[in-house]
């Protein structure tokens, strides 16, 4: 990943934090957009997690990252604490691993 | 004799200790994810300096370890950073002050610190949450994710350990708690699916752009809908609604 991409990624960002204080006399967000950038980033989150779980560039990434992926969302809507679920997922994985499957 | 100002300064200390400890472990996975994905080291340790917001690093060196371009990673990055939009006018009014404060405390507006500044009505209250979350929140995350480079780069085996599990399991924790709401699930699930079956056909990075389109299915009436006037009207009063939006993120202890 290029440094310019870093920097790209960080200019703007960095321009969506300060837009609101710069513009908070002149400008409001209806509900209904705050709805809508919540959403898209729930799509995308969900996306990338699925992308990530299930395949490694395009192809199958094999069952037993998705099998740690899946453990750990059980426990995640379950409201486990974020370290469990992360530590879950990758013990998961490995143990299947070390049991033969890929 | 408790003064009641110690009793919720030291609650406050202790609710941010465990939010920093939670999006530490995060900040560790991170770094030695992005390492041990062959990424040089300084790549997650200037990007947690300068982007400083953990499900857009997350998704763009995602994007670049699948293969993707940079322009897809940046993209990615930065529709997950919208939010900040909203949340900056949450807050505008305890990062007030001078210049350098405006700037500084821009750069400190986070999921966990937006929701600590909006857990009180108090200014004085507001800006010390504000404030106590992110700069602790700053420090801690840097501090982790150059743990984390350090521990990946000693690592040599990351899927014996299961280390690429812990990427994509970390994003669907972050996305959890939005979930709730019926529509936001449909259009997650559709966008994934659609994501998911492109994968083979597209270059790496456009499969999770596609899944924006399942946002069409999630809410027909966003496309259809004309624009309200509101947009740019004069706001009568601080955006009520972003407290809602910070809560669903923040229970998942996003960043």
């Amino acid at each position: 990943m290029p440094l310019l991409a870093i920097a790209a990624l960080a200019a703007m960002t960095y321009a969506f934090r300060i837009a609101g204080p710069l513009l908070r006399d002149r400008v409001t967000v209806p509900p209904a957009a705050q709805r809508f950038f919540t959403s898209a980033a729930a799509v995308l989150l969900v996306a990338l997690a699925a992308t990530s779980a299930l395949a490694t560039g395009h192809d199958f990434a094999g069952w037993a990252r998705p099998a740690g992926v899946a453990a750990a969302g059980v426990l995640a809507a379950r409201r486990a604490p974020f370290p469990v679920v992360v530590v879950a997922a990758a013990a998961v994985t490995a143990l299947l691993r070390l049991g033969g499957i890929k | 004799m408790r003064m009641p100002w110690r009793t919720t300064e030291s609650a406050l200390l202790r609710d941010v200790a465990l939010v920093c400890l939670a999006d530490g472990i995060v900040g560790v996975s991170f770094g030695a994810i992005a390492v041990a994905g062959g990424l040089p080291w300084w790549v997650p340790v200037v990007m947690s300096l300068l982007v400083f917001a953990g499900g857009a690093q997350f998704a763009a060196v995602g994007v670049v370890l699948a293969g993707g371009s940079p322009l897809a990673a940046v993209a990615a990055g930065a529709v997950l950073n919208t939010r900040l939009f909203p949340y900056g006018l949450a807050v505008a009014d305890v990062t007030d002050g001078h210049w350098w404060v405006r700037l500084l405390g821009a750069h400190v507006t986070t999921d966990e610190s937006v929701a600590f500044a909006l857990r009180h009505d108090d200014p004085a209250r507001r800006r010390s949450a504000f404030w106590t979350c992110g700069v602790t929140l700053f420090t801690v995350w840097n501090v982790a994710v150059l743990l984390g480079v350090l521990a990946g780069s000693m690592v040599t085996n990351t899927a014996a350990f299961g280390l690429d599990a812990t990427f994509p399991a970390v994003l669907m924790a972050l996305a959890l708690p939005t979930l709730a709401d019926r529509r936001t699930r449909t259009a997650a699930f559709s966008g994934a699916a659609a994501a998911v079956a492109l994968t083979p056909f597209l270059p790496a990075g456009l499969p999770v752009l596609a899944a924006l389109s399942g946002l069409a299915v999630g809410r027909p009436g966003w496309l259809g809908r004309p624009r309200r006037p509101g947009w740019l009207a004069r706001r009568p009063r601080r955006a009520v609604a972003a407290g809602a939006t910070v809560g669903e993120l923040q229970a998942g202890g996003e960043h």
